[in-house]
């Protein structure tokens, strides 16, 4: 068992630490992204939001294949890291990372988009007739009223991204140290036919979802009781 | 009528399915009711004077343009303080800070002194609120906090959209005696919309008749209120205010003698400094006419009145505008007749007849500056 703990501690760190910078971009884009959807009177807005929306429906393996295609040496993503004199994005943890923001973007942009619509444009407006330019405006009443929202996209984009699977490895495989996250090692366990290892990663990982499903909707409730 | 010092307001355009075209001016000090029935664009109106919506149009405020063919300047940069309907406090604020929300983005004008955090806390009450969440709050207190958070925003104007109408009975006489002490402490020109004709006759000084997105008649409430060419004058309530100043008192009857311009009244009320203006209301149904002077009646207060306009009423009614003293340059009034007693009592316009007045209610609160 002491071989097995230091097997698991790399994949362990790794899927934490993808999930953790994701779900930091994701609130750093997926925050204007939600306002704009919230708020703009666009007639494509609508597109964009499906856009966002579209890997809670597509096979990860589409996703996947299409990142391959974009992150490998001859899309955009071998331009990109040409700069810093790579050959492709495809099998680094850069490229996960960018894999892992397309896939979990809806589950971090739907519920704060959600939480702006909620409280309307009274709130907006008020803060406009005491003097808040719209940034300022944004930043001290839109922002806070959205803070369930915006917990709830970062517990459901963390999670989301510490349970994918198919996408990372049609853009990741499975390297150790690099790309090889839990639910890839859970694979590799099955596949080499290491099924009590493999029952201890899935069970941790069951009880991890379920503990942050549970602990998301205390939280949340109590956030929305002391009306923020 | 107020040119560069008061307010100047015009706006036309379509707004969800009816079309506004407004146009009126109101001198930059009191305040200024805009008064209609719900749909007539008051609430339109006020938020085009807040930029918080964009019609074509012009407003002014003491010469200093905040919209024309050129310019709109957004709302964040108007000095306006704005009361809604519904209190709309910030919920993850407290009500201090709430309150100093407006006042640490607010500049203060130069040449306005600065309302201060501890006065409007006063007038308002709201001192035992301070600490509290803003949930804790019943519908009056949150509207308090509302309106002094608006205030201390250090406005150039203060637009009041119906702040009243949202809140019971109980409530509502609980801030409108606040409300009325605010017009007396502070010299900040009001715009308040309501469709509440009492409400109107207690804070304004001045109306704005809007019908259908139209401005009927705009002045002085009196003068609005009994001008025969608009509809105020044929409402089930109407009546006439006057600027009343106290005289004498009767301590034994409990009496006291109010001058207003062209007579002189007596009602039951307690003794008032001598020299003091109220505001007194008098309705058309509580005023009859006679020609000559009974010999005996209940009635105390019997004016010299002259007849300047007659109108058809509703049901065999003639509604009567009156001006007070021999001569009828005095305040207006206006009273309900029946046609019948018209035709008997031989009355024509320009007569002068004896208006007996069965009821004269003291506005409550509203000192006349």
């Amino acid at each position: 068992m002491q071989g097995f703990a230091a097997e698991i501690a790399g994949p362990i760190w790794l899927t934490l630490k993808l999930a953790a910078v994701t779900t930091v971009l994701l609130l750093v884009i997926g925050t204007p992204l939600a306002w704009w959807l919230a708020r703009s009177q666009a007639w494509w807005k609508e597109a964009v939001a499906t856009v966002v929306a579209l890997p809670l429906v597509l096979p990860p393996t589409v996703l996947g294949f299409y990142m391959l295609v974009l992150l490998g040496p001859n899309g955009p993503g071998g331009w990109l890291a040409g700069l810093w004199g790579a050959r492709t994005l495809a099998f680094t943890f850069e490229g996960l990372v960018i894999g892992s923001v397309f896939y979990s973007m809806p589950f971090v942009v739907q519920p704060i988009r959600n939480a702006f619509a909620a409280f309307g444009t009274r709130p907006l407006e008020v803060a406009a007739t005491l003097r808040a330019s719209p940034l300022d405006t944004f930043w001290t009443v839109a922002l806070p009223l959205a803070r369930p929202g915006l917990f709830t996209g970062a517990v459901l984009g963390f999670a989301h991204t510490v349970g994918e699977f198919g996408v990372v490895l049609m853009i990741g495989g499975n390297l150790p140290g690099t790309t090889k996250v839990l639910s890839v090692a859970i694979f590799d366990y099955v596949e080499t036919g290491r099924w009590t290892e493999a029952h201890i990663v899935a069970g941790g990982m069951l009880v991890f979802a379920f503990a942050v499903i549970l602990v998301m909707t205390v939280v949340e409730k109590r956030l929305a009781r002391t009306g923020a | 009528m107020t040119g560069a010092s008061g307010i100047a307001a015009r706006f036309q355009g379509d707004v969800g399915g009816f079309h506004l075209d407004v146009d009126f001016e109101a001198p930059a000090s009191g305040v200024t009711a805009l008064f209609g029935a719900s749909g007539s664009g008051k609430t339109t109106v006020l938020r085009c004077i807040a930029g918080l919506q964009r019609l074509d149009g012009r407003f002014s405020l003491g010469g200093e343009v905040w919209q024309d063919e050129t310019t709109f300047r957004p709302t964040h940069t108007r000095p306006i303080g704005y009361v809604f309907q519904e209190a709309s406090l910030f919920p993850h604020l407290s009500v201090r800070d709430n309150l100093m929300f407006g006042r640490r983005r607010a500049a203060i004008a130069p040449g306005r002194p600065e309302i201060r955090f501890d006065e409007v806390v006063s007038l308002l009450g709201i001192a035992p609120l301070l600490d509290r969440a803003t949930t804790a709050l019943s519908g009056g207190e949150r509207q308090r906090v509302a309106i002094g958070r608006a205030l201390l925003s250090q406005p150039a104007l203060l637009l009041m959209d119906e702040p009243l109408s949202a809140l019971d009975r109980p409530t509502k006489d609980e801030i409108l005696p606040f409300l009325e002490g605010l017009h007396g402490a502070l010299s900040l020109p009001v715009l308040y919309v309501s469709h509440d004709m009492a409400e109107v006759e207690r804070l304004a000084d001045r109306v704005v008749l809007l019908e259908r997105g139209r401005v009927l008649g705009a002045g002085p409430l009196a003068a609005v209120q009994a001008d025969p060419a608009l509809p105020l004058v044929r409402r089930r309530d109407a009546a006439a205010t006057l600027d009343a100043v106290a005289g004498e008192h009767d301590a034994l009857y409990g009496l006291l003698t109010l001058h207003v311009d062209g007579g002189r009244l007596v009602v039951p009320a307690p003794a008032a400094a001598a020299g003091e203006h109220r505001r007194i209301r008098i309705e058309a149904g509580d005023v009859s006419l006679a020609r000559e002077a009974p010999k005996a009646s209940s009635i105390t207060n019997i004016l010299p009145a002259r007849i300047l306009e007659r109108l058809e009423g509703d049901k065999g009614q003639v509604i009567v505008v009156l001006g007070l003293g021999e001569d009828g340059t005095g305040a207006r009034l206006l009273a309900r007749l029946t046609l019948w007693s018209w035709d008997h009592l031989e009355l024509a316009v320009g007569q002068a007849v004896l208006a007996q007045v069965k009821g004269v209610a003291l506005v409550p609160g509203r000192a006349e500056a």
